[in-house]
């Protein structure tokens, strides 16, 4: 039992994810309202997860890679303050950046969008604490590169799941029957949750 | 600054826009042709109940002498709401206000008091030289990439001229916005296709050549701006460059579709050389290359020489010099604005490529010299110049002074300034608002009319 609560929060972490009108579902319902076909909508939602996931996966993977290289305590000491900075980053300069990818967007430029927005907002990081965890509890003590990498990409495959399910229940609700009206009041400060979240991740971290 | 819920005067899609509540308040800009006291931002009371109404309720004064404040506009509006780049916590509450001879740029705040907007922030020439390399500051934007400001001139007062971006929420000066400007040089207005990730700007003139006013000699040699430019909105790269002929000179301001989904705009030029005509052009998507299509010809009206300012007075005919132009909301209807012949136009622009004229008033006008129900002097001068279009579409207000240096070429006695009001039938027709007429305090000329939550020249959107 005690491996439930991390995955459930790796889950969770993808349903936050993928409510957050920023991460995609949004982005979805606009082009298939400006192509006039319900099936943009759908066709959509498959970068938009992948590039979310590669993301998630890529920034494991490099983390696990150099927490492998640092004995367990400095490499979370570590680690914590690389989540706390690209959130006071975020908080202070995250509206600051070049859009690279707009209304004309292809299916590529989609999944590039993606990948981007998790990279720059540190979805990946967001999932460490819960995959350490799983890590440890896998092989006590030590962090073993060979053992950590299948576990990170399971927890990958769990939260673009739970991401890719969130968003696309959210893109079909907006689209069939809410309407975009719903945003003017529906649409809470995520920028302003999701720093939080970071710097909960960063302060986990280091008392873990 | 930000906020937990999007600011109510954002709008996803121009339908919902247009269904936004009444403005009380008009931001205006006043300006002193002298250049000897400080410009200003007026507040004008707009709402018909007030005991105010149709009156200045409020002014903040420039802290310097000579900014000629024209076009301005705000921090934030409807584009925050985008898909791609999303933003909307962020508050529609700063009027950024540039100085065109100045360079200078103003940040107002117009909360906690709308009716008392209070300067926070001034940006000196010098850090959007150095940062930029721009000066000569024309229109302001927001869109996805902060705020948008374009600039008649490099810092040295020279050809090229271009835009530059400011960060929405510091306002410190980022930098150049653009990577590749392939032939573009001249600059007046930009605005954008969101839904099609395309920037447009129109071309002017380089400073010498205004801004002691219009040269004939640059004006008869066609060298004035002509062109359209047409840009990748997000790899800043110019496109395509569309010239009107050596007929047409002063191509200016540029209205686009406000449904992102429509492909299509127009843009007024000025004057042809031909026989002093003024026209409206469309542009649109023609295959994968942008096209543009005269759709409008507006005539000279003959007139008496002696009537005439020396400009015109050798071609015995009103130009009606159509220098602003604004879309309603619902992109239907398009107002015209004749600084030289008085008129006020109103076109049916459903079909894009055939308008129909819908309504006509007549104000001011160099021969015209037109009056209102509400004014003490009963013949006016200047003539219909900034157009600004309620949300809505219902109401129209309208100032009637165009630049410093050329309203004297044109009404040599010199402008004494006014703004007025259009009410709007529902399927078309203007006519004045009677209990409407700011007769400017002398000393000042209004120009561009902001509209408090926004208007149908402030925001652009990404949601059909």
């Amino acid at each position: 039992m005690t491996t439930f609560w991390p995955w459930l929060s790796i889950a969770a972490l993808g349903a936050f994810h993928g409510i957050n009108p920023a991460m995609g579902w949004l982005f979805a319902v606009a082009l298939g309202l400006h192509r006039q076909d319900r099936r943009i909508v759908w066709l959509s939602l498959a970068p938009i997860a992948a590039g979310h996931a590669v993301s998630a996966a890529l920034t494991l993977a490099v983390v696990v890679t150099f927490g492998a290289a640092l004995e367990p305590h400095s490499f979370r000491l570590v680690a914590a303050l690389l989540i706390l900075s690209v959130a006071a980053y975020g908080a202070l300069y995250g509206h600051r950046h070049r859009v690279r990818v707009g209304m004309r967007a292809s299916m590529a430029g989609l999944g590039l969008w993606s990948f981007l927005m998790a990279t720059s907002h540190g979805a990946g990081l967001m999932l460490l604490p819960a995959v350490l965890s799983l890590c440890v509890a896998d092989s006590p003590g030590d962090l073993a590169i060979a053992g950590s990498l299948p576990v990170a990409l399971a927890a990958v495959a769990v939260h673009g799941a739970a991401m890719l399910a969130v968003v696309a229940a959210v893109a079909l609700a907006v689209f069939e029957w809410l309407g975009l009206a719903a945003l003017r009041s529906a649409w809470i400060n995520f920028d302003r949750l999701w720093t939080l979240a970071l710097g909960a991740t960063g302060i986990v971290l280091l008392v873990q | 600054m930000a906020t937990w819920r999007p600011d109510p005067s954002f709008y996803p899609s121009p339908r919902m826009a247009a269904k936004a509540p009444k403005e009380t308040l008009a931001y205006v800009a006043a300006f002193d042709p002298e250049r000897k006291r400080p410009d200003a931002i007026a507040v004008v009371d707009v709402d018909p109940a007030s005991p105010s109404y149709s009156q200045i309720v409020g002014q903040v004064d420039m802290p310097n002498v000579g900014d000629e404040l024209h076009h301005f506009g705000w921090n934030a509006c409807s584009s925050c709401l985008c898909p791609n780049a999303p933003h909307p916590h962020v508050e529609r509450r700063y009027l950024v206000v540039p100085g065109l001879r100045s360079s200078r740029l103003h940040i107002i705040d117009t909360k906690p008091d709308p009716r008392n907007p209070k300067i926070v922030r001034v940006i000196e020439p010098s850090e959007i030289a150095e940062k930029a390399n721009y000066s000569r500051l024309h229109t302001t934007h927001c869109g996805p990439e902060g705020i948008y400001i374009n600039a008649l001139a490099d810092r040295d007062g020279k050809a090229p001229g271009g835009i530059f971006l400011l960060d929405h929420q510091s306002f410190d000066v980022l930098g150049q916005w653009e990577m590749d400007r392939g032939p573009q040089k001249l600059a007046y207005d930009f605005w954008w296709h969101l839904g099609h990730d395309t920037l447009i700007t129109s071309e002017w003139g380089t400073p010498d050549t205004f801004e002691n006013g219009l040269v004939p000699e640059v004006l008869l040699g066609s060298k004035y701006g002509r062109r359209l430019h047409f840009w990748d909105l997000h790899k800043r790269k110019h496109l395509q460059e569309i010239d009107f002929g050596e007929e047409h000179q002063l191509v200016f301001e540029l209205r686009p579709a406000h449904d992102p989904t429509k492909a299509y705009g127009f843009v007024g030029c000025v004057i042809s050389l031909k026989d002093l005509s003024a026209s409206i052009w469309t542009w649109y998507r023609d295959g994968d290359r942008w096209a543009v299509k005269k759709v409008i010809e507006i005539p000279a009206e003959p007139a008496d020489p002696d009537l005439l300012p020396p400009v015109l007075k050798g071609f015995s005919a009103v130009a009606p010099l159509v220098t602003d132009i604004d879309l309603s909301m619902d992109d239907r209807f398009l107002y015209v604005s004749c600084w030289g012949t008085g008129d006020m136009i109103q076109y049916d622009v459903s079909d894009p490529f055939a308008p129909k004229e819908t309504g006509r008033v007549r104000i001011g006008g160099i021969v015209s010299r037109a009056s209102h129900p509400k004014a003490k002097n009963g013949a006016l001068n200047g003539g219909p110049q900034m157009v600004e279009i309620s949300r809505d579409g219902k109401r129209v207000y309208f100032t009637n002074s165009l630049y410093g240096a050329i309203d004297p070429q044109f009404y040599p006695e010199g402008i004494d300034g006014w703004m007025v009001k259009l009410d709007v039938a529902d399927g078309g027709g203007i006519t004045f608002d009677e209990n409407f007429f700011v007769d400017w305090p002398k000393g000042h000329r209004p120009h561009q009319v902001r509209l408090e939550g926004g208007d149908c020249s402030s925001d652009s959107y990404c949601y059909p």
